[in-house]
């Protein structure tokens, strides 16, 4: 591991520019006090104190926090369920079903919106069925759904398979060792899978967009619907508040990964001193 | 543990609703008309929309080259660093990654548009107005934007695998740069590339907020007609869905020319 070039260095720096730039731009004109999105006319927190007051954003924010809630948790137990069966499969059906899981992944967000569209469309012409949180949270658990798959079929596949047998000659029975012993093993996969399913939710537009229905919106619609809109400063204050969430999650994340890191080379260093 | 692969059987049953059903209904809507009957006359009609399929198809493929060209050194450069400073340089890669694609874009919209700060910039210079928004470059630049992060991340992964001692030997051997890249580390990156490429060119393809936001109606792509069928103006999810099968084929298409099937965790 080399120290990086001066040129390496530079080239870093121009693609990090490239990439933050844009969103301080917009960070800094939401402390703006014109609606201008070039001149610089004062300092103003009026787009925030604007934006909490702005009821239909706020509305949607509590409707993107329901949805990604509801789709989370179910997408949790069914793709946990789904992850067991599969891992107990017989390879031929455990291909086959991982190519389903597959699709929803890979296919473009709009093919798999205007499907569930034409589903749904379906359905309300035949019952009683509307659009709204419903079609929304079913649409969000399909594409929920393979991504706690992928993360708790690993765990599995690593888990010793001779602790339920050892559970069961200590006298559990199969519910007993399925809750005592296989759940709390693959528990990290499952919250894992849990929290990716949440992002993926909170962050979703596409699939939203095309499942909502007329009556109700998520964050992202009305953000699409601001932009059209063109000129609306709170956009900039709200791009403002997600952008230091998730850069305190993310950075936070890994600081006490790596402060975690450290501590065990310095244990590891300390254990061969000894 | 022999009954629990009965416990998928929720989720075979939510494959088949939810996935299955829905794709099959695409096809079912591509293939007949508004009474019902089967017809090709919705695929017969797509070939008024060529130069639109066509202009998807170049955009996306030209945003998907830069982004590789731009990836490339940038993810070799993060994985010769050590292993603590590389996690953080690939959080702030993904940072921007998890901040709504409409917000990233419109930071574009404001940055390129003709009283925008660019503009702004070059007139401070006695340059410009240019014509900065409302055309290719735009959407292309923002599919760049954008994508850049899905082909850097997959590039990374491989490239930190490459031993620096692999390196080394190369270079004690006589290899000069250009033969280090073209021989030893671009044959390494190859599962990385194409995962990227086929991160990058989906999304670009199939996009309709990128276009709409930065090509100002001049430059619709294959998703803005797609969106239009289905929710917009010109209502006909017959059409509609003719597109969105023709799409889905150029992606199926796209991903296995470079592979992209069958590995079972091949996401994330």
């Amino acid at each position: 591991m080399t120290k990086m070039r001066f040129s390496s260095k530079l080239y870093l720096y121009a693609v990090y520019a490239f990439l933050y730039i844009p969103i301080f731009v917009l960070i800094v004109f939401s402390f703006n006090q014109s609606k201008s999105r070039a001149n610089w006319t004062g300092f103003t927190f009026d787009w925030y104190i604007k934006l909490f007051q702005n009821e239909t954003i706020m509305t949607s924010l509590m409707n993107t926090i329901i949805v990604a809630v509801a789709a989370s948790v179910f997408s949790t137990i069914l793709g946990t369920m789904a992850a067991i069966g599969i891992y107990n499969m017989r390879k031929t059906s455990r291909t086959i079903l991982m190519n389903l899981t597959y699709i929803p992944v890979i296919s473009p967000e709009i093919i798999m919106g205007v499907s569930l569209m034409l589903l749904f469309r379906y359905l309300v012409d035949r019952s009683g069925f509307e659009f709204g949180f419903v079609s929304l949270i079913l649409a969000h658990i399909s594409f929920d759904v393979p991504y706690v798959i992928y993360n708790v079929l690993p765990k599995l596949r690593t888990m010793n398979p001779n602790l339920v047998e050892a559970a069961m000659d200590l006298g559990c029975d199969s519910k007993m060792a399925f809750f005592k012993v296989v759940v709390p093993e693959i528990m990290p996969g499952i919250f894992s899978g849990f929290l990716m399913a949440m992002t993926y939710s909170i962050d979703d537009f596409i699939v939203s967009y095309f499942t909502a229905g007329e009556n109700i919106e998520t964050l992202s619609i009305t953000i699409d619907s601001m932009t059209r809109r063109k000129v609306s400063p709170e956009i900039n204050a709200l791009s403002a508040i997600i952008f230091v969430v998730i850069a305190i999650v993310l950075i936070g994340k890994n600081f006490l990964q790596n402060r975690k890191l450290r501590h065990d080379r310095a244990l590891a260093r300390a254990a061969v001193h000894h | 543990m022999k009954a629990s692969k009965f416990l998928a059987v929720p989720y075979i049953a939510w494959v088949l609703i939810f996935t299955i059903i829905p794709l099959s209904l695409v096809v079912f809507f591509a293939l007949t008309d508004s009474d019902g009957n089967f017809t090709l006359d919705n695929l017969f009609q797509m070939s008024d929309y060529m130069s639109v399929l066509f202009r998807s198809i170049v955009f996306a493929i030209i945003a998907t080259v830069i982004c590789l060209v731009i990836a490339f050194p940038a993810a070799y450069i993060i994985s010769r660093v050590s292993s603590m400073n590389q996690s953080s340089l690939i959080i702030l890669i993904m940072v921007p990654m998890w901040i709504s694609f409409l917000l990233r874009t419109y930071a574009w919209m404001t940055l390129l548009e003709p009283n925008g700060l660019i503009n702004k910039m070059f007139s401070l210079v006695g340059l410009g107005p240019f014509d900065l928004i409302n055309n290719a470059g735009a959407v292309i630049l923002g599919m760049v934007y954008n994508y850049l992060p899905f082909m850097i991340l997959p590039l990374h992964s491989v490239m930190t695998k490459i031993e620096p001692h692999t390196v080394e030997a190369a270079q004690d051997l006589g290899c000069n740069k250009i033969n280090l890249v073209r021989k030893v580390i671009l044959p390494l990156s190859m599962p990385g590339i194409s995962t990227g490429i086929v991160a990058v060119f989906v999304p670009s393809v199939s996009t309709f907020v990128i276009s709409r936001m930065l090509g100002g109606g001049t430059n619709d792509l294959i998703g803005d007609f797609i969106e239009s069928q289905f929710l917009g103006n010109s209502y006909n999810p017959h059409l509609g869905s003719a597109m969105a099968l023709v799409l889905m084929v150029i992606v199926l298409f796209m991903m296995s020319l470079f592979n992209q099937f069958g590995s079972e965790e091949g996401a994330v």
